[in-house]
């Protein structure tokens, strides 16, 4: 007599939870359930796409005018655009990580990964890729979009550009941990600071002009940010032809100090919203 | 050698929220194999105890223990071992069935995701539902896909905060029946909070009754219903929560509470 078949699936087969590959599996899933959302819409997708766009065309348009005129200020044109399109890295990835994250609280399935093997830290490498990609899809097709247009080539910065990219992707995960963590223990009415944390960079970091245009006491605030760093590097490449290194090492350092941070807050929020019960009501 | 560790081990578990005190110095365990139910009003610490369980919450003080992890420092220890579902919580809308069922497939690292997705369906009669946005199902189709994905990992321990709530009779008499197979044929250890005498009538093989977060009684049903005297559970839960004493009770500080 034959034992009856037992079906392939009736018992669950469970890999190691533990150890490296546990972690990019799970991690790997997360941003399969981003994907996943981002196919769900299509108007997600242009308007992934569609500020960006503008902003280009914009700027694309007014760097044209200029162009045309003997102005002395069609010089200082190139660096309003770098800046817009630098600005729009820090900014677009900050709203990517953030968005992301709030998107558990409104579909109130934070609970369930919660409770799941997903760690913290998982959750935060699955934020960041994700925005690394939320950021290609909007940006390399505006890029491309600037190429065909207006003959800007991005890729001209080199090597330069990628360290930009780099210092301000690390900048805006910082900003998006701390607001991550202050959502998670105050729920959403909290909200607002995702999206408007960006923007208190947006004077301090001398995003349109020198470190020196401000007050000598809110200078070394200023130095202490690391996209102040990056803007100034800019400027010195396009108005000078000089890629000051030392700058971007700072502005490494900076995010290393800033990361860690943003990092132990989002941890300690995540623990004071387990002590206070607010994981319970999150979404309600 | 060494024992296996108590699928739940609970001492002392108090939750203090303020001036509020959720759980009040709780102990108890659950048995491998056995079905529990954590009966109460309103505010009697279910959820809450459910919360601390799952490492949602972190208890003011005492002891949380699932499978021997701490639960309020080490629960990814015991998390691949166990799984929930709850009214509160939802899988994302805009995802169908199907993708949110292979996402927690890939969380709770289940090697046969698509087969065990597949034995679900059809063991849950979900199957039509797998391609359709989540958040477009009935409720009763919402708590069996909930289900699917507590089940996902075939859990030993399986904590449920009001399975059946918001469903018509027969929907929650035929999820009832699913937990009680799934109960039976995976061994499995299941602590449910409910409302629902009948509910807790038909799957528990005990009740532990709460009360302004304390553990008032602790029994079978059928010794619950013995001990009070009376002829249903729903009355026994009646009697507690107005203060009525239990038949023959001799414990001074089981008063009756006057009514607000």
């Amino acid at each position: 007599m034959t034992a009856p078949a037992v079906s392939p699936g009736a018992v669950a087969v469970l890999l190691p939870a533990s150890g490296l590959r546990a972690s990019l599996r799970r991690i790997g899933a997360m941003i399969r359930r981003y994907t996943y959302l981002l196919r769900s819409s299509g108007i997600r997708l242009i308007e992934l796409i569609y500020w960006p766009f503008l902003q280009m065309l914009t700027w694309g348009f007014l760097q044209k005018y200029l162009a045309t005129t003997t102005n002395p200020v069609a010089q200082g044109a190139g660096v309003l655009i770098g800046s817009v399109l630098l600005w729009d890295i820090l900014f677009r990835s900050k709203i990517g990580f953030s968005t992301t994250f709030v998107e558990e609280m409104w579909s109130r399935n934070l609970g369930n990964l919660l409770t799941s093997p997903l760690r913290p830290l998982e959750l935060v490498a699955a934020l960041s890729a994700w925005s690394i990609i939320r950021l290609a899809v909007s940006m390399v097709p505006v890029a491309g979009a600037a190429f065909l247009f207006f003959g800007f080539n991005l890729l001209d910065l080199g090597l330069a550009l990628a360290a930009f990219f780099a210092v301000l992707v690390l900048t805006s995960w910082s900003l998006g941990l701390l607001a991550a963590g202050v959502i998670l223990r105050y729920g959403l009415g909290a909200e607002e600071l995702a999206w408007s944390l960006a923007f208190i960079l947006l004077p301090l970091s001398c995003v349109y002009y020198p470190v020196a245009v401000l007050p000598s006491w809110l200078q070394p605030v200023a130095l202490a940010l690391p996209p102040t760093h990056v803007f100034k590097g800019m400027r010195s490449i396009l108005l000078h032809g000089v890629f000051d290194a030392t700058e971007l090492w700072w502005a490494l350092g900076l995010n290393a100090v800033y990361l860690s941070i943003g990092y132990a807050a989002f941890s300690w929020f995540l623990r004071s919203a387990r002590v206070n019960g607010s994981l319970l009501q999150l979404g309600e | 050698m060494a024992a296996a560790a108590s699928p739940v081990a609970v001492k002392d578990l108090t939750k203090v929220y303020g001036s509020v005190t959720a759980v009040d110095r709780i102990t108890f365990s659950l048995e491998p194999r056995t079905t529990v139910a954590l009966l109460g009003g309103n505010g009697a610490g279910k959820t809450t105890t459910i919360a601390m369980l799952l490492g949602l919450v972190v208890p003011t003080s005492g002891e949380v223990r699932v499978f021997g992890a701490d639960m309020a420092h080490d629960r990814y220890r015991a998390a691949e071992r166990l799984n929930f579902q709850s009214p509160y919580v939802d899988l994302p809308m805009r995802l169908t069935v199907r993708q949110n069922l292979t996402v927690y497939a890939g969380l709770y690292g289940v090697a046969n995701g698509a087969e065990r997705i597949a034995f679900l369906a059809e063991d849950l009669q979900i199957g039509p539902l797998l391609d359709r946005a989540t958040g477009k199902l009935s409720a009763g189709q919402k708590t069996r896909v909930g289900l699917a994905k507590a089940l996902l990992n075939t859990p030993e321990l399986l904590l449920l905060d009001e399975p059946t709530a918001s469903l018509d009779p027969d929907t929650a008499d035929w999820i009832r029946q699913k937990l009680k197979d799934y109960a039976l044929a995976r061994g499995a250890t299941i602590l449910l909070a409910s409302h629902n005498m009948a509910e807790v009538e038909r799957l528990a093989d005990r009740v532990i009754l709460l009360d302004h977060g304390r553990i008032l009684e602790d029994e079978s049903p059928a010794a619950l219903i013995a001990t009070y005297g009376r002829e249903t559970l729903e009355e026994v839960f009646l009697d507690v929560v107005r203060g009525r004493a239990r038949r023959g009770s001799k414990d001074e500080s089981f008063e009756p509470r006057k009514a607000s």
